[in-house]
């Protein structure tokens, strides 16, 4: 009989061994071609680099106005070796709904995947991103998450944590991060995931488990950002880790509404490093209320619980 | 085929036949008959299209840039409100140089909620660079919806076209319509710069002052090119299915020392009212502009105008008749009329002209002095 502990230690295990795999498998193609205007440490560009990996040439790009509108580079040059379609803020769902359909019509199976940021995503695109998820859009939906209007300066957005201060929130963010998970799991899409790219090997895998289905699928990727977020430029694997580890970020997939959390998160969600060691490196935490941190740590454990909750159900 | 149907059916018609790949739109009134008839054409199977039934009219222009992009054939309608809510996204599609079909049912703007006609809709979209066109019966309906892709299309243009039809007035009004088989008058669409995943390019990027400015000019170039792409059209619309059309839609102007100038219905009832002039021994004319954008350059040398305006442009004037004084560097009699749908007749038309004041601007049934 084989005990909990050893169960999980064996799981963990195979975990590993999947993810030298896929090392080994992550194409060495370039998307994200040299001289991109990114800042150091850049996250965004640094997901999509797995990204395009996963995905492949025959993939276009929908970027509404965010980092990667600015990241690209200046026209005539363009740094990505995939078509880029650039689109106004809060349209890129609907534009990537029409290129899906027309591709599709004209029986063309070119990867359409929109590649937006929060506030693309959470707050002025959240319309045309509902419409297009209800109406079973055949296209991948990446939000890339640094929690705030990067490309504007870091004004605060639907998924800036609360205390974390912005430049619109000078004094710490009053509000809850919306949790646009939940409402992208309303609308019941074939697959949906987080994702972070400190773990670049889950983030590959997930995008192109997500191009193997037909309709909508979501990946919500953690985006930690060192300008907006005030830590060292060499450290944006570690805040990804540092997220995960501390169940800030849960590592999951969604598929046909079955939930699937990651061994790195299942792990930290038995035991989560303290929350301090996450908040403390980060300038826009700094002189945080601890009434703030304590309702940070219960939304964790509430958050654990759900998932936990859910992935337990029969 | 002679039939009997609404300008909105006849739009409707038109596209079926031309057969967009994908059609993204969302309803409003008085638009809707036209988006239920092409969603009845796709569901029966008469229709071979893609009918992406988005959550708003800015969407709707999203979907047709993002199918547009790939070089495929794309439709839309909407009115009032709705234009105004894609107004973000008609302005991507021009600058996008994508050769996008539209029908506007030209509909009032709240508040207060009111669903008639009137221009201010469109007119509001005159500066984003799309081609602007009238239409005053639904035989012209369904012809220049024709003829709109055949000319977005060009090779010249690869500008998007906006057809506008009143609203109810035109819209819901029944009139016989011919339709014709437009074979190869509506040839094979090519967009030059389709997106293409074996030669990647970056759409929209960054783009500093000087190539800005550049490519607006290049919108402009290719709005004036348009002029002979237009007429060159009609010309061959009026050869193959015998209806001639023009920049403007002249009525009895050759002799007339005044002529009316207005847009759409109005433009057709004020040829009624020239008629009522002539029996009382006035030499009137009627000159229908149907193309707003191009503007074309009007022959109204030494005679009175009256230009009645649907639209206004607060602070400044009619938005027509400025445009024509513009032109013409002459001043014209301003009505400012049918706001909100309001009712006006061909014997109204013709006071305009008996009691026309030149430099004068009236709101009719407001400041009513005629």
């Amino acid at each position: 009989m084989i005990d909990s502990r050893s169960l999980f230690a064996l799981t963990y295990l195979f975990h590993l061994t999947q993810e030298l795999d896929t090392i080994a498998e992550i194409p060495k193609e370039e998307y994200v071609l040299k001289c991109t205007s990114a800042c150091a440490g850049c996250s965004d560009s640094l997901t999509l680099r797995y990204v395009l990996k996963a995905a492949g040439p025959d993939t276009v790009l929908v970027v509404p106005a965010c980092c990667t509108s600015v990241i690209q580079g200046i026209y005539p040059n363009t740094a990505f070796n995939v078509p880029v379609y650039n689109i106004a803020f809060g349209a890129a769902a609907a534009c990537a709904s029409g290129m899906s359909n027309a591709f599709r019509a004209t029986g063309k199976k070119t990867n359409v995947v929109v590649y937006a940021g929060d506030g693309g995503t959470l707050d002025i695109g959240i319309q045309a991103m509902s419409g297009a998820f209800e109406r079973g859009t055949d296209f991948l939906y990446i939000c890339y998450d640094n929690e705030a209007y990067g490309n504007t300066g870091m004004q605060r957005s639907g998924a800036t944590p609360l205390g974390a201060k912005t430049t619109t929130t000078p004094a710490g963010k009053t509000d809850l991060k919306k949790d646009i998970d939940a409402i992208v799991a309303a609308h019941e899409p074939p697959f949906q995931a987080t994702a972070c790219a400190a773990y670049p090997q889950d983030l590959f895998k997930k995008v192109q488990k997500a191009l193997t289905f037909r309709g909508p699928s979501f990946i919500h990727v953690l985006a930690p950002c060192p300008p907006g977020w005030r830590f060292s430029t060499e450290k944006s694997v570690e805040m990804g880790k540092l997220a995960v580890k501390s169940g800030m970020w849960i590592l999951y997939e969604r598929e046909y509404g079955q939930l699937s959390i990651n061994p790195q998160s299942k792990a930290a969600m038995k035991k989560p490093i303290p929350l301090e060691e996450y908040l403390a490196p980060q300038g826009r935490f700094k002189g945080i209320d601890p009434k703030t941190v304590e309702i940070l740590r219960q939304r964790i454990a509430k958050n654990i619980q759900k998932l936990m909750a859910e992935e337990m159900a029969p | 085929m002679k039939k009997i149907a609404t300008g909105n059916k006849a739009v409707a018609e038109a596209v079926k036949q031309v057969k967009p790949v994908v059609i993204a739109a969302y309803p409003i009134t008085p638009q809707t008959e036209i988006v239920e008839q092409i969603a009845e054409f796709v569901s029966t199977g008469e229709l071979n299209s893609r009918y992406i039934p988005v959550e708003s009219e800015h969407s709707a222009m999203a979907a047709c840039i993002g199918a547009s992009i790939t070089g495929v054939r794309t439709f839309t309608a909407t009115s009032s409100h709705g234009l105004l809510y894609m107004h973000e996204m008609t302005n991507w599609a021009a600058g996008a140089r994508l050769p996008i079909v539209m029908a506007n049912v030209n509909r009032s703007i709240g508040p207060g909620w009111n669903i008639w006609a009137e221009h201010t809709d469109a007119m509001q979209e005159r500066d984003t660079g799309w081609l602007q066109v009238y239409v005053s019966t639904v035989q012209e309906a369904y012809d220049t919806t024709l003829m709109a892709f055949r000319i977005a299309e060009h090779k010249d243009v690869l500008l998007p076209v906006m057809v506008n039809l009143d609203g109810f007035s035109l819209s819901h009004i029944m009139q016989p319509l011919d339709t014709v088989e437009p074979g190869d008058f509506i040839p094979p669409i090519y967009l030059p710069h389709a997106i293409d995943p074996k030669n990647p390019a970056g759409y929209g990027g960054l783009t500093g002052p000087d190539q800005h400015f550049k490519f607006r000019w290049d919108i402009e170039h290719s709005m004036r090119d348009s002029v002979k792409v237009i007429e060159e059209t009609e010309k061959e619309f009026a050869k193959r299915f015998g209806r001639k059309y023009g920049f403007t839609d002249d009525y009895l102007c050759t002799d007339a020392n005044v002529i009316i100038v207005a847009m759409g219905t109005f433009g057709k009832e004020a040829e009624v009212a020239v008629d009522l002039l002539r029996t009382e021994g006035i030499k009137a004319g009627s000159m229908r502009l149907r193309w707003l954008r191009p503007f074309p350059k009007l022959d109204l040398k030494g005679r009175d105008v009256v230009v009645i305006d649907r639209d206004y442009s607060f602070g400044n004037g009619g938005i027509l008749a400025k445009s024509i004084e513009a032109q013409t560097k002459e001043e014209v009699f301003s009505v400012i009329a049918g706001i909100g749908g309001q009712e006006v007749t061909y014997e109204d038309m013709a006071d305009f002209i008996r009691k026309r004041r030149i430099g004068e601007e009236l709101w009719f049934g407001v400041n009513n002095h005629v």
